[in-house]
Parts: C-alpha cells; sequence; structure tokens
C-alpha cells in the first residue's frame, strides 16, 4: 500500500505549522540566558525600541506553577531570577513583525551574575559546582546479577577499555514550531510534536487548565527522532503564554540556528568497561559503569539512562554482570530524547569492546560473538529469560554471508598491501532493541485506542500517535483494514487532537506498531463485538452491519475500545531493576566496510549489510526505509556529526557547520529481514524504529580499526580525532 | 534594504560612485545568504544587482586567454567542454562549490570579491595566474589574483570598482591537481584545499584555509623548482611553515591542516617529482 500522505508531501501540498493559515496573529521569539549559570539581576530593554508595540512575558505571567512537567518539575517554564544553561527562556516577546522581533530580541539584555559552572561530566564537581542534590547526580540504577568480584577475580583474562560518544542534533527537517490561540474559553494549542498528550499535560500544570479547556493538536511532522518528544511542550507553554496574554493567535517558529543552539541533543556518554573472559573468549563477567551527561534539567534522562544501561553488556550470555549507571548534572543545554535512547551509546561501548577483546585474545571477532551471543533459555542482565525462537547465530551468519564478509577480508589483506594511502576494512556489531517503555512503563501508560464505526459503513481509527515521516498513518490503515477485511480508503486515521482522540500514548520508544498497532486490532475486534457478528464477518458484510446498526441506533455512536494489558507472563521489579525488562527485543547484526585515505584520515563507508529480526515486517518499504534512514543517522554520528560546545552550548548551530552525511557519504544500504513474529505484536510486529542506530558507529569503527590497526574508543571518528590517534606512515607503492 | 537595478555596466558603476562606498554589488547572492538570518545589519544595506547585465555573463576565448565574465557561473564553466580540456582545474573546483542550484547561481568574480580564505574557485583561478579586471568610473585596471588579497577579507579593490573580467593566460601545463579536503564528500566548506599546476612557468601551488587569505605557497614552489629531494610528507613541514599560518577554529585545527597539506602534497606530487621514501 502507498503512504497515506506520500502525495500530499511529494507535491507540496501537505501543510506544517508555518504553513497554516492564521489571522492576525503575533510571531513569538525568545530571550535568552547569555551565561550558563547565574542570578539574573536585570532584564534591561534598550531605548531604542518601542516597547509598547510589542507583548512582553516573564516568569509572573505564569498562572500555575512554573514548571515544565515531565519526570521531575525542576526545570521552570522561564526563568524566575537564576539561570542554570546557556539559552535558557528567560523573557518571551510577542510583536506583528518576525524582523522587528528579531531586532527587538537582540535589544533586550538579561544581566546574570556569573556562579562557577560545571560542564565537563566526566570530572567529580567542586563543592561550588554543586547544583542538584548533594553531588550532581541526576539519577543512578544499577543492574547487578552473579557475583562480578569474584568472576573477575577467578578470570583467566581481565580486558578493561573505556569508551566516549559525542552530542548529536536531530536534524530533523522541520524545525520546532507551535501555535496557540483562545477559541472561546478553549486554548488550542497546534504544532509539530511526538507527544500530543504530553503537551497537554504541561500546558495544564503551568497554566493552571483543566483538561475542558486545553485542546492540543499536532500538525504534519517533518521528523523528530525524539527531538520533538519532550521540547514541544516548552514551546508550546511559551506560545500559549504569549496568546493569552496578547488576546490573539501568536506564533512560534524556530529558525535553524535557534532550533539547534537551544533544543535538546543525544545525551553524551563515558563508558567504562572492565570483562573477564575464559582464554578462548567465553564472558565470565561484565563490569559496567555508565555515566551521561544530563544538561541542566532532569527531562527524560532518567529513562535514557535506564533503556542505556539495559542494553549495556550486549545480546550476550554472562552469569555475572554489574552495570552502575548515572546521569550528572551539569550547566549544557539539557540533553533529551534521541532515536535508541542510551542504548545506542552503551551499545557503541559494548560493540566496540568486544573487537578490543578479540584483538587482544587474539580471536576472531566473529568467533567471540557467536560463542557468547545469547541461546534461547539464557539470560540478560537483567534476569530476563529470551526464548522467543529467535536464532541470534543465524541473523549473525546471514550479515557475514550477504556482507561475503571472509572473502572481503582477504580481499582487503591483499589491497592493503599494495596501496600506499588507503586502506580498507571490514567490521560488524551485534545488537539487541527492547520494544516499547520499559518495564512496568507500558502498564503506566495504560494506553487506550478507539476504533469508531461510521454511518457510512467505514472506520475512524483514534489514537494520539503522530505521523512524523516514519509512516503510522499508513501502517495503522494496513492493521486496521486488515483486522476488518476492508480497503485503505475504508480507513481514516484521525487527527491527534487531544479533544477527540484517546491518550494511546506517545509515538516513542519503537512502540508504535507494536504495541498501539496491537491495541488497534484488539478495538477492531471489540467493535465488532458491540456489533455482535463474529471474526468470520469481514469486508462488504461488516460494512453493512455498522451501516444497518446506525440505522438502528440514530444520533448513538458506535465505538470499539481497547485498553493495553502486560502480555502473560511479564514481570518486572523496578526497585531491584531485575526481570523482563522489555515484552521483546529485536536482533541484529550490521556488517560495514570502509576505506580510510591515510593521506587526509578521512573515512569513506564503502559497504553496509543490515540483517534484523523484528518480528513480522508490516510494510516492507516503509521498514527498509527505517533501516536506511537510521543507519545513515548511525553513519554520521560515527565519523561527522559533532557538537562543538562552549560554555555547555554549541556553537556550530549551522548546517555548514555541523555535517550530515549527503547521499554521497553512504553507500548503498543492503538491508534484510528475518522474520518470527511476536505473538502480542500487531501482525506479529515488534518495534524496528530506533534499531537501526544502534548497530552503525561501532561497525563503523570496528571496521576502521580493522582497516588500520588503529585503536579508537570515541565518536564522532573525524579524521582530526584519527590523526590523533593514529600516525599513518605513508608507504610507497613500490 | 535597498536593491538597486542598473541597467548597464555604465549605470552600476555610476550606482556604486554614487553610493560613496555604501553599495555592495551582487551577482547570484548566495554568499549574502548565508549570513542573512543572524546579520541583522546586512538587512539596511544598499544593493546593487548585477544579475541583469547579460553582457558579462558569457566566457570568451582569445587566441591566448580565456576570459571569465564578471557574471560567469560555476555552471557555465563545468559545461563548456574547451574548459574541461584546457583548464579542468576550474571544473573540478567548480563541481565542489555548495550544490548544482549554488553552482548555477554562484559566480567566479563572487568567489574572488567574497575574499573567503576557504574558496574553492580562488585557489584554482591563482593556479592558472588569473588577472582580475577591475572597472569604475576612473577608468580600468588591472591586478593579478595573486596579489589581490592584502590580510583577512581586505583587498586591492575600491568600493566603486566592479570585477568585469578574470583573465587566465592559456599554457601547455604539465601538472594540475586540485585537491579539496572537506568533512564530507560533498557541499562543505574545505579544511584544506590545494590547486597545483606545473608549466614553463614554473610551479604554483595555492592554498585555501591554510591563512587568512588564498595564498600561493613561495617557499614549496622554490623546493618544487630545485627539485630538492623530499623523503617523506615531514620533510615538507618546514616549507609549509613558512607559506602558510593555519588556525584552529569551528572546523578543524591548525595541526590537522599542516600535517594533512603536507601529506596530499607529498601523495599527489610523489610520482611527477620522482620522490622516493
Amino acid at each position: 500500500m502507498h503512504r497515506r500522505e506520500g502525495l500530499a508531501k511529494l507535491t507540496g501540498r501537505e501543510r506544517y505549522v508555518d504553513d497554516l493559515p492564521l489571522d492576525d496573529f503575533l510571531w513569538g521569539m525568545t530571550v535568552r540566558s547569555p551565561v550558563p549559570r547565574g542570578r539574573v539581576t536585570a532584564v534591561r530593554f534598550g531605548a531604542d525600541v518601542d516597547w509598547s508595540a510589542f507583548v512582553i512575558v516573564d516568569h509572573r505571567d505564569i498562572p500555575g506553577p512554573n514548571e515544565v512537567i515531565l519526570i521531575e518539575r525542576d526545570q521552570p517554564v522561564l526563568a524566575a531570577g537564576y539561570v542554570r544553561h546557556v539559552h535558557e527562556p528567560v523573557v518571551l516577546l510577542g510583536h506583528r513583525s518576525r524582523e522587528g522581533l528579531r531586532r527587538a530580541v537582540r535589544a533586550v539584555e538579561v544581566v546574570v551574575a556569573p556562579e562557577p559552572p560545571v560542564l565537563d561530566f566526566r570530572v567529580p564537581p567542586r563543592p561550588d559546582q554543586i547544583q542538584y542534590g548533594r553531588d550532581n547526580v541526576l539519577k543512578r540504577l544499577k543492574i547487578e546479577k552473579g557475583d562480578v568480584e569474584r568472576a573477575l577475580a577467578q578470570a583467566p583474562v581481565v580486558v578493561s577499555g573505556t569508551y566516549e560518544t559525542g552530542a548529536q542534533e536531530h536534524v530533523y527537517l522541520e524545525t520546532q514550531g507551535m501555535i496557540a490561540w483562545l477559541e472561546d474559553q478553549v486554548l488550542v494549542v497546534k504544532g509539530s510534536m511526538q507527544c500530543p498528550y504530553y503537551v497537554l499535560s504541561a500546558l495544564k500544570h503551568a497554566l493552571a487548565r483543566d483538561e475542558s479547556r486545553v485542546r492540543v493538536i499536532q500538525t504534519p511532522t517533518g521528523g523528530g527522532f525524539g527531538g520533538k518528544e519532550e521540547y514541544p511542550s516548552d514551546i508550546a507553554l511559551h506560545a500559549a503564554l504569549l496568546a493569552l496574554k496578547a488576546g490573539r493567535p501568536v506564533k512560534i517558529v524556530y529558525d535553524r540556528g535557534e532550533d539547534m543552539a537551544a533544543t535538546t541533543k543525544r545525551h553524551p556518554s563515558w563508558v567504562r568497561h572492565r570483562t573477564g573472559l575464559t582464554r578462548d573468549g567465553r564472558l565470565l563477567a561484565q563490569d559496567l559503569e555508565v555515566v551521561l551527561d544530563g544538561g541542566a534539567y532532569v527531562t527524560l534522562s532518567p529513562v535514557v539512562l535506564s533503556r542505556g544501561i539495559i542494553h549495556a553488556a550486549g545480546p550476550y550470555s554472562c552469569d555475572n554482570v554489574r552495570i552502575a549507571g548515572r546521569v550528572m548534572f551539569t550547566n549544557a543545554v539539557p540533553f533529551g530524547a534521541f532515536r535508541g535512547f542510551g542504548a545506542p551509546q552503551t551499545l557503541f561501548a559494548c560493540e566496540r569492546h568486544m573487537d578490543v577483546i578479540a584483538r587482544t585474545l587474539e580471536i576472531d571477532p566473529v568467533e567471540l560473538r557467536r560463542i557468547n551471543l545469547l541461546r534461547d533459555g539464557q539470560t540478560t542482565a537483567t534476569g530476563q529469560v529470551i526464548r522467543d525462537g529467535t536464532d541470534r547465530v543465524a541473523v549473525l551468519e546471514r550479515a557475514l554471508e550477504l556482507s561475503d564478509y571472509r572473502a572481503k577480508r582477504r580481499a582487503h589483506a591483499a589491497f592493503n598491501e599494495t596501496h600506499a594511502a588507503q586502506r580498507r576494512g571490514i567490521g560488524l556489531a551485534a545488537f539487541y532493541h527492547g520494544a516499547g517503555f520499559t518495564g512496568g512503563g507500558e502498564v503506566h501508560l495504560n494506553s487506550r485506542v478507539r476504533v469508531a464505526g461510521l454511518a457510512d459503513g467505514r472506520v475512524e481509527v483514534l489514537t494520539a500517535n503522530i505521523e512524523m515521516g516514519q509512516g503510522t498513518l499508513t501502517v495503522f490503515t494496513q492493521i486496521a483494514a486488515e483486522r476488518l477485511g476492508f480497503a485503505p480508503q475504508d480507513v481514516a486515521i484521525a487527527e491527534a487532537d487531544t479533544g477527540r482522540v484517546p491518550n494511546s500514548g506517545p509515538t516513542v520508544a519503537s512502540r508504535t506498531t507494536m504495541v498501539v498497532g496491537r491495541l488497534i486490532e484488539r478495538a477492531c475486534d471489540d467493535l465488532r463485538s458491540r456489533l455482535e457478528v463474529d471474526a468470520a464477518v469481514r469486508g462488504a458484510s461488516l460494512r453493512a452491519a455498522i451501516v444497518r446498526w446506525h440505522r438502528e441506533h440514530a444520533a448513538e455512536r458506535l465505538v470499539g475500545d481497547a485498553v493495553y494489558e502486560r502480555p502473560p507472563g511479564i514481570s518486572w521489579d523496578d526497585a531491584n531493576y531485575r526481570g523482563d525488562a522489555y515484552g521483546a527485543f529485536a536482533w541484529a547484526t550490521y556488517v560495514a566496510e570502509v576505506e580510510v585515505d591515510l593521506a587526509t584520515y578521512s573515512t569513506r563507508v564503502t559497504g553496509f549489510v543490515a540483517v534484523q529480526e523484528v518480528g513480522k515486517v508490516l510494510n516492507e518499504t516503509l521498514a527498509r526505509g527505517q533501516v536506511q534512514g537510521g543507519v545513515v543517522q548511525g553513519i554520521g554520528w560515527a565519523l561527522m556529526e559533532e557538537c562543538k560546545f562552549r560554555d555547555g552550548a554549541m556553537i556550530n548551530n549551522q548546517l555548514t557547520n555541523y555535517l550530515i552525511p549527503t547521499s554521497d557519504d553512504v553507500p548503498p544500504i543492503h538491508v534484510a529481514f528475518l522474520e518470527n513474529p511476536y505473538p502480542h505484536g500487531a501482525q506479529g510486529a515488534k518495534g524496528l524504529g530506533e534499531l537501526p542506530i544502534d548497530g552503525p558507529a561501532p561497525a563503523v569503527l570496528n571496521a576502521v580499526a580493522a582497516a588500520t590497526g588503529a585503536d579508537p574508543r570515541a565518536v564522532p571518528l573525524t579524521p582530526e580525532r584519527l590523526m590523533a590517534i593514529a600516525d599513518f606512515g605513508l608507504r610507497s607503492a613500490e | 534594504m535597498t536593491v538597486l537595478l542598473p541597467g548597464s555596466e555604465r549605470d552600476a558603476l555610476e550606482m556604486l560612485a554614487a553610493a560613496d562606498g555604501d553599495a555592495v554589488p551582487i551577482a547570484g547572492a548566495t554568499d549574502l545568504l548565508v549570513s542573512w538570518p543572524g546579520r541583522l545589519e546586512d538587512h539596511r544595506k544598499t544593493y546593487v544587482d548585477l544579475s541583469g547585465l547579460a553582457g558579462l555573463r558569457p566566457l570568451r576565448w582569445t587566441g591566448d586567454e580565456l576570459v571569465l565574465g564578471g557574471l560567469t557561473s560555476y555552471w557555465d564553466v563545468i559545461r563548456d567542454v574547451r574548459v574541461r580540456q584546457e583548464f579542468p582545474l576550474l571544473v573540478a573546483a567548480a563541481r565542489q562549490v555548495g550544490a548544482i542550484q549554488i553552482q548555477v547561481r554562484g559566480t567566479w568574480a563572487g568567489n574572488i570579491v567574497n575574499a573567503s580564505p576557504a574558496a574553492d574557485g580562488v585557489p584554482v583561478l591563482m593556479a592558472y595566474d588569473a588577472v582580475v579586471e577591475l572597472e569604475s568610473l576612473r577608468g580600468r585596471e588591472e591586478v593579478p589574483l595573486d596579489r589581490f588579497y592584502t590580510g583577512y577579507k581586505e583587498m586591492r579593490r575600491r568600493p566603486d570598482q566592479l570585477v568585469v573580467a578574470i583573465r587566465l593566460p592559456r599554457r601547455p601545463y604539465s601538472v594540475q591537481k586540485f585537491v579539496k579536503v572537506g568533512s564530507r564528500r560533498a557541499q562543505a566548506i574545505a579544511k584544506v584545499g590545494l590547486a597545483i599546476t606545473r608549466a614553463a612557468a614554473g610551479w604554483r601551488v595555492v592554498a585555501a584555509s591554510m591563512a587568512p587569505t588564498i595564498r600561493r605557497c613561495p617557499t614549496i614552489e622554490r623546493l618544487l623548482e630545485e627539485g630538492a629531494p623530499v623523503r617523506g610528507p615531514d620533510d615538507l613541514l618546514p616549507a609549509i611553515a613558512r607559506d602558510v599560518s593555519p588556525i584552529d577554529d569551528i572546523r578543524s585545527t591548525a595541526a590537522y591542516r599542516k600535517r594533512v597539506m603536507a601529506r596530499v602534497l607529498y601523495y599527489e606530487l610523489r610520482e611527477a617529482c620522482g620522490w622516493r621514501a
């Protein structure tokens, strides 16, 4: 089936938030902190602006608590006398002309008495830098299995290593944007977002309005990658505050520079591995320390850390595991949700470390993985017994076969002998990604979906899950159509409008198809039971039954309903981090081939194979696109995407200086799926969205290590960084 | 902002003279657009839009010169078969400028007067001994490109002068190389750029992103003329240190730039110069 909104997007007719017609409105902009930490002593409005033509909002205009409510309540909507990061919002301005507003924002001076900031999350803070709890630790989590100390003491070999990853910018094509206005007494906020109910909850809290007086509507969203998970709550609050004070609609749309400088990024990480093994490479103990940079507010960091440590030990069997994780407060712009959510960081460390182990023990990196990969009946670090029937070694084998791994290794060795200034290499990463919210998260979300039977016999699927380019509208249509025997055009997908759709949870965590899709199937079944027909009634006869029902029940609504139920046999102990972390994991092996130019230290990825087992693939075109996009994003993170910070804020906040791969920087990406249907996902699907960002960075760096003999431990592996760790003599080709 | 639309070259020169140094000539406006959202002061300037002056557009061949017009674009050069044969570095550099949309709008003259130390077009022009032809109401002036820049974004062009032509002598070349090292394979700003030619007139080695201006490297050129023995990239470092002064900036580091310049030079010239390790 074709992408539902594809034609509108292809022809430029799709209307994003900035394209929506809006009458008699004001533009909104944000005055931000110039320094990373300090007390605001004054806000000065310059003399050469006529301020009577502006709507001005500060923290005193907030009707409710000055808090962006999320996991904690530590982040103010607008700074109230104290700032904790550069670009922290202090004052909002509204004005008719965007140009006039740009000048006005520069005419406001936020005067701050600076205090010592903490800018390096790896260094223990000094007493005068403590700003959160007793030690600046935003969250601490620990996983323990077996007896790590004893196993390490007895292990014949112990291999240690530390690994680091940098921040990453989402680079969604559409920047953050929101419009707000009052419709009678109802505040309507519309914009680009992944989680309408998160925005609703933030608005209700800080504006002290109940649900009947706030409505949040998602507009077609031009990419999110997690960047529109929590941040839209901030900008929605800003637009709403201006609109309430102005009594007129207000639109805030960030330009690229503001978006890159002021919004969230992927958490930087530092991971230490200490691994005990037998001499032939069997894992005996894994001791890990995981540290993330959280930035100046808690935002989603505790759950990013949670997912990070749960994935940190890799898809391997090991009886003794200890993973100690913490997220540190720093005076940086808060880090936030980004596709993979902590797992790419820890899986980079794990899979790069596997190659470091292989080199140390002088064994084949493939063999090392093959002997340690989880077999059915074995347990993960949290003690989750894996018995999904997937042959993880077969996933590995398929990737080796498709990449022609063995032959390539021989060919590269020959090539490297005869070429003076190029080195070729191949590397792999085996990994996994848990789909849906962690542990008891899905139970806590209590997601609800409705499928309404319409008077003309069609159905309407009502969820709060959104399309952001990944294909939600299309896959939801397919799921409902397949369940009911309908043609796609007889399935409507409701706009994600909190005034109409139930809270089916956020569009994050690779949960949309697997979890919400399954709820759609159950709501379809519930619709049938309300019609008192059985599963054999499909297609035309079902449509007729719906039409008949409406004739018999004039002015009533026919709605099938489903609420999340935890799959049987799943249990999670959140206090001790033990048990079934996820209902299902997707499994993968990625193989990267690279060519390194010894003259310029630059790495080009020349081949890529991505093999994954994701349950049932519902739409191969979309699934392939997810994998290819994730691989490209992962290659960017591995080699070139580097956020340069000063005082905790990104200073290369332009697409000329923060580079993402062009089509010429990525090779053809060979995508293959192995299918092992998951009984509790829609049509057997498991989550797929995040998985593909986990594998490319370690696979690419392992390939660089194989090509050059260098030992890179950090991403992005820019040419400058490779030069710093490897001095390649230029051999002459004689 | 004020945009003046001259009907002729003469008009344009009068507008520039009348503005007394406050008018900025624009052609493709591609460099202006890059800084437009951030530099509000640019929004209040006066611009003389040259894009309608069709006479400045074509490139011409004479018996001993290729003459690029003041409005000749990168794309005009890319699609010219003769340029590809006689001045292949012009085509190679033009293809490295931004995206195709930029190549179509951007002009060689604009690349010269924008005076970026990381320019892609200027190094190859300089390696071909280009001469810049400047015109004003006070007359015509010729400045060799390798003497055009006097400092960072400073050049021998008065505000009332227009670049109306760029003249390149036609010569047989035995070596022609252009290397741009960026952080990705397309649409990147040069971290190290090198244009190298060798003709009867001698070697030309021009470096980009290695100094406050694009510049020739006289010490390296002399080293090549003299046929000094070079046993590896490190042997080139002392000459590089005399010729250029790269910095740490948002795109790269001084250390990387120096070392990579040495390695690229060594690798590119090893065969032509018969260097043996």
